[in-house]
Formats: structure tokens, C-alpha cells, sequence
């Protein structure tokens, strides 16, 4: 058929140019989003210093001189020394802070993003089917997370310390399972609203299942808000953990976070400032540059905000 | 109204004892005993004591007795610190630590509403961006680092305060406030400008300014009571966290609040201070949500009718 006028070959092409104007138009919102976040320079240098100090904290032990477990009886309470490679000093059981350092930030990260990934699984999932689903098991739903929200969560997180205490991972799963709240709420109000489209009722009509449609279609379309309150729960998490490891309550020695490593400092900071200043310094790096990373993705996600 | 406020409380009846509920039952599944000690009791003495505190009964039986109990105001006896009654340990302890917490509420909104109604005023002028600073020190470093370091800084090396301690001296009230009052000022601040932008560009207060009417008079006639609908809803969420974050700064500066027992009851499955020192939060946050739900209605008539 093709080839005897031509038409065909010109109609493909106008087709083609078509769609390369629409697949144009439907990337410019995400390369749209990228240069707005390219131009947020405290975002880019945010994500510059937190990729390094993930990749530190990841790698940085096989380089070390000092293992975290590893007694120097020749420099206890020892200020920074180059000499014997204790770059940030030695602690009062001649522990390299250093080492002990990076494995503490190691921790914290392992728990924030264990405890973020199980609280953005429970919220998006129990926010979309809420918000799917609808009428009376949507009020039954959303009235528990008004229950879970009265509660005091700080106490409740206490108690789940010492249900789950001894195991770190097991515990930041509670967390987890305690900070999906917020999240279920934002992702029902998205869900309400995209469930009214047209290609939902398509997806119906042609046949999809409830669950298809929920994760398939809806989910799929909250990655925006989603990533931008996981960003933002991040810091939360290392807030909570630290604070517990700061009471005593979380990660045991001899493993260490950086909570537990501020609670050891600050006791003695009075004689021993170089076991308080790093870690405080590389916490408050952390919060700091996620916090302008998820504001930053805000601004460039959903600029109506600012 | 009434009727309005009628349906509130209504509501939150059953959210208090689903509450209690919930804190009983993970309470209960913790592992261990608050009579697991080093040397196991004589079995006949462990059964004298298991039937005391009715630890030999049925764990329906149990809640149903503690609930009898908390209806009738009777919190129980406490498991680790005989001889008292659980509500004796709040009465030693809760005073303080309210009294801290609803100074710390007053100062802080107070401080958090006039430093936003400036950085408004001064939009994108250095007394704003002065506020973000403060705002993002205060929201991003979690306060048990804020506490240690103004305790160095101003109780150890600059001695202008005591650095902790209670003995009735006001002076040793001004770090604590001070930590806990920080991150709350700060977010209403955040809150105040950001609803005070916009009010300050609607089109009634363009009026007022064709009219002639002054700056001053703008603000306080026009302006302020608009912009405070969004954060009189962060109020109560707010102040729920000022009481439960005093814990760690009771911990930080010795002060004499119900947060030391908490953690340590917590340690020793002492059940009935856990949850008797949470049904009393509870109760204090779904009265403080209930207040402001009203402040709401009257300040939004939409609310009332919904």
C-alpha cells in the first residue's frame, strides 16, 4: 500500500513529528524539574556533600588504619594525632573515633533507610487503598491514623524500644511502622483527586483490577509528593534514632551511631572536645543537607508552593 | 457551637480508649517481667507478688480490671517503686514537667508570631533571611545537641547560668526553656510568615491601603487574625511536643519531671507507670486538639458546619 502517492510516508512523518512534540511536551515537566533543582544551589551542593558522606561512610572502613573494635593501648583519650594515624583523636578506651565515626554514621543511614522504606511501603499503600476505595472504609481508616496521631509518639516509640531493644533493624522497622502516618494522609488527598481521571476510568473500563489500577496507575502517579516527603522523613528518622541512642535506648555498643557517639562526647566534652565536635559536625551536615535537598525537590517539583 | 463542641468531645472518647487499649496490649507483648531480676524470687513469694498486682489472671481479665480502674481514676499501683501508687509518681513529676512544657509554649508562640509577622513584613529583606537562619539551626538540630552545647557555652565556660539542676531559681529554668521553645518558635514563625505573605497580597488589604489606612493599623485591624487560621491548628500538635520533648530535656539538665521515670519504668516493664504516664498524655493531647478545634471554629465559621 505505502509508497504509491507518498501520503503514507508523509502522513508517518507528520505522525512522528507529533509525537515527538508530545513526548517533548511530557518530558519538559521532569527536565523542567531537574534545571529548577540545578539552579538550587544549596540543593546541589547538598546532594554533592551527602553522596560523599554516604560514600565515605560505605567505603571509608576498608581503608582505615584503626578497625572500630580495635584497642590503641598506647593513646588513650588521645587528642587528634597523625603521628599514629588517629585523625580525630582516640576515645577513653582507646578507640579511634575516626573508625567509630564512620560505622556510626553507617548505622544511622542503615536505620533511616530502613525505617523510611517500611514507612513510605505502609503509608502509600494504606493511604492509595483508603483513598481507592473510598466511603465507609475510608472513615474507618482514616479515623485510626487520627487515633495513631493522638497518640503520644515519642512515648510509644520508648515501649517499642523495649519490645525490640536488643535488634537495631528490627526496632527502625518500628519506627518505620510508627512515622507512615503524615504520608497516608497526603497520599489519600492525592488519590481522591486522581482517581476522578480519565485514564483511571480507562484502565477500569478496560478491564484492570482494583489492585492494578491502585498500584499500577494511581501509585505511580504520587511519585512526586512521595519523594519528596520520603526526602523529608529521612532526617526525621536520624533525629528519632539519635535521640534514642542519646537516652540509652537504641543502637548498643559495640556497635555506635552517631546519637550514641554525641551522648559519649557530650559527657566528657568539658576535658575531651574532639570526641563531641565530629560527630555533632557530620549529624548536623546530614539534617542540614537533606532537608535542603527535600525543600529544593519541592520547589522544583510542585513550584506553586513557594 | 455547642452543639459543635458537643460532637468534638463525643469523638474523642472512644479515640482515648482505643488508646489505652493499643498501649496495653504492646505493653504486654514485651518480653520479660517487671519481677525478672538478677535472682529469681522463691516460687511461693513470685506467686504472692504475680497475685498482688493481678499478673496471675487472665490477660483479658487484667484490662478489663486496669480499665475499671483508670475509669475510676485509679492508675494502679507502680512495679518497680513500691509503696507508691502510680498516681502519686505523676503528681511528684507531672507539675514540673508541665510547668516547663506551657512555659516553654507561651514564649515560644509569642516569640514564633512577632518574628513572623516581621520576616513578612521585611519579605526577602535581611531580617528575613535572619529568621530562615534561626529557623533552620532550630527545626534541623535536634535538641538534645542544642541543650549540651548552650550548656557548655553559657552554664560552663561563659558561667552566666547554672548549667542544671532545680532548686526553685528561675535562672535554672532559662537554658531548658530555651532548648525546648527553639524548634516550636521556629515552626510557627514559619507558619506565620508564610500565611501573612499571603494575606499582606489580598485584595482587601490593597483596599485598606487605597483607603490610606496606615501600615500599623493594617496589621492589627486587617491583617494578623486571617493569618493566624494555619497555625492555631499547628497549636496543639505543637504543644504535645513541647510535653513529651521536656523528656530529654529533664534528662540533659537534671530537672525533676516525669520524663526520668518514664525511660527507666519503660526498662523495667514497670506496666502500670508506662501506661498510666501515657493515658495521662494521651488525655492532656486529645483535651489540647478538642481546645483548638474550637479556637478553629470560631476564628473559620466554614468549619463549624461541615
Amino acid at each position: 500500500m505505502a509508497g504509491i502517492t507518498g501520503k503514507d510516508a508523509i502522513l508517518t512523518r507528520y505522525a512522528a513529528r507529533l509525537d515527538e512534540l508530545d513526548r517533548a511536551k511530557g518530558q519538559s515537566l521532569t527536565r523542567d524539574a531537574f534545571r529548577r533543582l540545578r539552579r538550587n544551589k544549596a540543593a546541589m551542593v547538598s546532594i554533592v556533600v551527602i553522596t560523599l558522606i554516604v560514600l565515605a561512610a560505605i567505603i571509608g572502613p576498608y581503608f582505615m588504619p584503626w578497625t572500630v573494635r580495635q584497642v590503641d593501648y598506647t593513646a588513650f583519650r588521645s587528642p587528634p594525632d597523625w603521628s599514629k594515624f588517629h585523625y580525630l583523636g582516640t576515645d577513653q578506651n582507646g578507640r579511634d573515633l575516626l573508625a567509630r565515626l564512620l560505622q556510626g554514621t553507617q548505622m544511622s543511614l542503615l536505620v533511616a533507610a530502613v525505617a523510611t522504606v517500611v514507612s513510605v511501603t505502609i503509608g502509600v499503600t494504606y493511604g492509595a487503598v483508603a483513598g481507592y476505595i473510598g466511603g465507609r472504609v475510608d472513615a474507618i481508616m482514616m479515623r485510626f491514623v487520627d487515633v495513631m496521631y493522638a497518640l503520644p509518639y515519642i512515648l510509644f516509640v520508648i515501649i517499642l524500644v523495649v519490645i525490640f531493644g536488643r535488634s537495631p533493624v528490627l526496632l527502625f522497622i518500628g519506627i518505620g511502622a510508627l512515622e507512615w502516618l503524615t504520608m497516608a494522609r497526603i497520599v489519600r488527598g492525592q488519590t481522591l483527586s486522581l482517581k476522578e481521571k480519565e485514564f483511571v476510568e480507562a484502565a477500569r473500563a478496560g478491564g484492570a483490577r482494583t489492585r492494578t489500577v491502585v498500584f499500577r496507575h494511581i501509585v505511580r502517579n504520587l511519585t512526586g509528593p512521595v519523594v519528596i516527603y520520603a526526602t523529608l522523613t529521612v532526617p526525621e528518622i536520624i533525629i528519632t534514632e539519635s535521640f534514642l541512642s542519646y537516652l540509652g535506648l537504641g543502637v548498643q555498643e559495640p556497635l555506635t551511631s552517631l546519637g550514641t557517639l554525641i551522648s559519649n562526647g557530650a559527657a566528657v566534652a568539658e576535658v575531651m572536645p574532639w570526641l563531641l565536635i565530629p560527630p555533632a559536625v557530620v549529624l548536623v551536615t546530614l539534617l542540614l543537607g537533606l532537608t535542603f535537598i527535600g525543600d529544593g525537590l519541592r520547589d522544583a517539583l510542585d513550584p506553586k508552593d513557594r | 457551637m455547642l452543639r459543635y463542641a458537643f460532637r468534638r468531645i463525643l469523638a474523642a472518647l472512644p479515640i482515648a480508649l482505643i488508646a489505652v487499649t493499643l498501649c496495653f496490649i504492646v505493653m504486654r507483648l514485651a518480653p520479660g517481667g517487671p519481677f525478672d531480676g538478677e535472682r529469681p524470687l522463691p516460687p511461693a513469694v513470685a506467686a504472692n507478688v504475680r497475685a498482688y498486682y493481678n499478673l496471675d489472671k487472665s490477660l483479658i481479665e487484667q484490662y478489663f480490671i486496669y480499665v475499671g480502674g483508670v475509669l475510676r481514676g485509679d492508675l494502679g499501683p507502680s512495679m518497680t517503686f513500691y509503696d507508691f501508687s502510680v498516681s502519686d509518681l505523676l503528681g511528684f513529676g507531672i507539675p514540673f514537667t508541665f510547668m516547663l512544657g506551657f512555659s516553654a509554649f507561651v514564649i515560644a508562640t509569642i516569640i514564633g508570631l512577632i518574628a513572623g509577622v516581621i520576616a513578612a513584613v521585611n519579605q526577602n529583606r535581611w531580617p528575613d533571611y535572619l529568621l530562615v537562619l534561626i529557623v533552620m539551626v532550630g527545626v534541623v538540630v535536634p535538641n538534645f545537641l542544642v541543650g549540651h552545647i548552650l550548656q557548655l557555652v553559657f552554664g560552663v565556660y561563659l558561667q552566666w547560668l547554672p548549667a542544671g539542676g532545680w532548686n526553685g531559681n528561675i535562672s535554672q529554668l532559662v537554658l531548658p526553656i530555651t532548648v525546648l521553645a527553639w524548634p516550636h518558635a521556629a515552626r510557627i514563625s514559619r507558619l506565620m510568615r508564610g500565611s501573612m505573605i499571603e494575606v499582606l497580597g489580598a485584595n482587601y488589604i490593597r483596599t485598606a491601603r487605597a483607603k490610606g489606612i496606615g501600615q500599623r493599623l493594617i496589621l492589627a485591624r486587617h491583617a494578623i487574625k486571617p493569618a493566624l487560621i494555619p497555625v492555631v491548628s499547628y497549636l496543639g500538635p505543637g504543644l504535645s511536643y513541647l510535653l513529651t520533648g521536656s523528656i530529654v530535656v529533664e534528662n540533659i539538665f537534671g530537672l525533676p519531671g516525669i520524663g526520668r521515670y518514664f525511660v527507666n519504668a519503660a526498662l523495667n516493664r514497670d506496666y502500670g507507670l508506662v501506661l498510666g504516664t501515657t493515658i495521662l498524655y494521651v488525655v492532656v493531647i486529645l483535651v489540647l486538639n478538642l481546645l483548638v478545634d474550637l479556637v478553629y471554629a470560631w476564628l473559620d465559621p466554614k468549619v463549624r458546619y461541615s
